[in-house]
């Protein structure tokens, strides 16, 4: 054993043991308490289900309005880029609570597109399109943020052979430049979905937390924390399994070459 | 040598004579719809008495899970005696539990009355907005008691109950969201205590009265915590709400006071401590 390398394994194993010694205890609370019929309540596959669909669609979304932003930002200097950048962090800085008090404010009936909204008969606080919202609004900012790094991290004459190629601006895009970032862009994908997931404060304000309605994991285990907490446990867990599942399919994704 | 002593003998006085200026701190945990009044109460008893009175404010469910997790405090006041309940039967008091002050419910609509909400009634009509609790906060089970009541009455019945609830769209996590829903006009009508509404909040706000048939009288309770390192202090902020100066502070926030009975365990306490100030 390499003597001078004990610190970094001294270090590596401090921070490790601190990121994973309380998930094991959850699980090791879970199996030990007998709280499984709690997993039975349609409140718990309600929440489940809804987390997993919301999810989804704010990924989906994320990617779509988030990679051309991400591109712009990496390809084209222009004034207020800085800024630009800066922004889009923004969101993750702010208090999940003052990110949906925010979001409330805007898009809520009193808020600044109220009247609009009103008019054309759209009600988008406290349903489920809130609870994407609020998602997107919390969790954009890791995958653009990522994006952003993976595409200016594509050498220009990389780009430049490709356009003597003929390869236009679409193809140059698609092509080259995405499948050149597919990992870092995944990675981002995967931050964004864990933060989407987690999101608590924003949607207990925007969207209402309403059981079977808009009521998300983390609103359901904070709420079953007050009653029952081998309830709480239970769901936890489950949470961390799913979650679990989930990153380890990117995980294993992000070997391939190319997704595209 | 002798002047070391004295200065050693100097700065011992200095330390003592600073850490008995020192005021006693004193922890309480106390339901969110107690924010206001306890902060003056919590304020007039630090000037005079040498304390300094910290509170923690939330829904009762979630101080009461604090509590029992093992978040350090002198008293719990609670919301309603199902909570108390919980942290006595956990172990973590040993007295009884006094009843402190008492509160009724009110529907709650914005100023403007978006949605025309002009009786209970309309409370069920479709499309309506309706902020309540989350489950197991005292608000929200005084609210489930308040909606069987007009269950079993003939002239709200089954549709009613049914409606009610499809139209909960926010179960917030404490009593004070319900009223900042309201008050920003994002929900039609949320159930809170008559003591909510206050100065702050009043021009936002317009209230239904819940008429008594239906009504719930809430009562709060209060528990003196085992691990309490300030019991005779705690004891003496106990005594302060009890007595006319604080009974009054509630009624000044829209609460009811328990006068002029004393309340519950009341005699429990007198039995143990017949010096104390509020037993004679």
């Amino acid at each position: 054993m390499k003597l001078h390398r004990l610190p970094l394994y001294l270090f590596s194993i401090i921070a490790i043991g601190f990121l994973t010694l309380p998930l094991l205890a959850l699980i090791l609370r879970a199996v030990s308490d007998s709280a499984w019929e709690a997993m039975s309540t349609p409140a718990v596959g309600d929440a489940l289900w809804l987390s997993a669909w919301t999810s989804l669609i704010t990924l989906i979304i994320t990617f779509v309005f988030g990679t051309p932003l991400a591109y712009t930002l990496a390809r084209y200097k222009f004034l207020g880029r800085r800024l630009i950048l800066v922004l889009t962090a923004l969101p993750i800085v702010l208090p999940p609570a003052v990110a949906g008090l925010a979001l409330l404010l805007t898009f809520g009936r009193n808020g600044l597109f109220g009247d609009m909204l009103r008019s054309a008969n759209i009600r988008i606080a406290f349903t489920v399109s809130a609870v994407v919202m609020a998602q997107v609004f919390v969790s954009a900012p890791f995958y653009i943020r990522s994006a952003v790094t993976g595409f200016m991290a594509i050498p220009q004459d990389v780009q430049e052979a490709a356009r003597v190629d003929g390869a236009g601006g679409w193809a140059l895009f698609w092509r080259v430049v995405m499948p050149l970032s597919s990992r870092t862009l995944l990675a981002g994908m995967v931050l964004a979905w864990a933060r989407a997931v987690g999101e608590f404060g924003a949607t207990i304000f925007f969207a209402g937390g309403a059981q079977g309605r808009t009521q998300t994991m983390p609103l359901l285990i904070y709420q079953l924390f007050e009653s029952d907490l081998d309830a709480t446990i239970v769901t936890g867990v489950l949470l961390v399994i799913v979650a679990l599942c989930a990153l380890l399919v990117a995980q294993f994704l992000s070997r391939e070459k190319a997704i595209w | 040598m002798r002047i070391q002593l004295a200065i050693l003998i100097i700065l011992f006085a200095f330390i003592t004579a600073i850490s008995h200026a020192q005021p006693t701190q004193l922890t309480v945990f106390a339901a969110a719809s107690l924010t206001d009044v306890l902060t003056e109460a919590g304020t007039l008893f630090d000037s005079q008495y040498n304390t300094q009175t910290t509170f923690s404010f939330g829904a009762s469910s979630t101080l009461a899970t604090q509590i029992r997790e093992g978040a350090q405090a002198d008293l719990f006041l609670s919301a309603n005696i199902t909570q108390a309940q919980n942290i006595i039967e956990a172990g973590l008091a040993d007295g009884d539990m006094l009843i402190f002050a008492k509160n009724r419910l009110v529907v709650i609509i914005p100023a403007d009355n978006p949605a025309d909400i002009q009786s209970l009634a309309d409370l069920a009509r479709d499309g309506v907005y309706i902020a309540l609790a989350m489950p197991d906060v005292p608000i929200r089970t005084y609210t489930d008691q308040m909606v069987e009541a007009m269950r079993a009455d003939s002239a709200y019945g089954e549709d009613f109950y049914a409606q009610f609830y499809a139209n909960v769209v926010i179960e917030g996590a404490n009593v004070r969201q319900v009223v900042t829903q309201v008050a920003l006009g994002e929900a039609d009508a949320g159930v809170v205590y008559a003591s909510d509404v206050t100065p702050d909040v009043a021009d936002d706000l317009a209230i239904l009265d819940v008429p008594d048939e239906f009504n719930v009288i809430a009562e709060y309770p209060l528990v003196l915590l085992n691990e309490s390192v300030n019991g005779d202090v705690a004891r003496e902020f106990i005594a302060f709400l009890l007595s006319d100066a604080g009974q009054d502070l509630f009624v000044k926030w829209g609460f009811s006071s328990i006068r002029p009975a004393k309340s519950w365990g009341w005699a429990v306490i007198c039995e143990g401590n017949p010096e104390w100030s509020g037993c004679e």
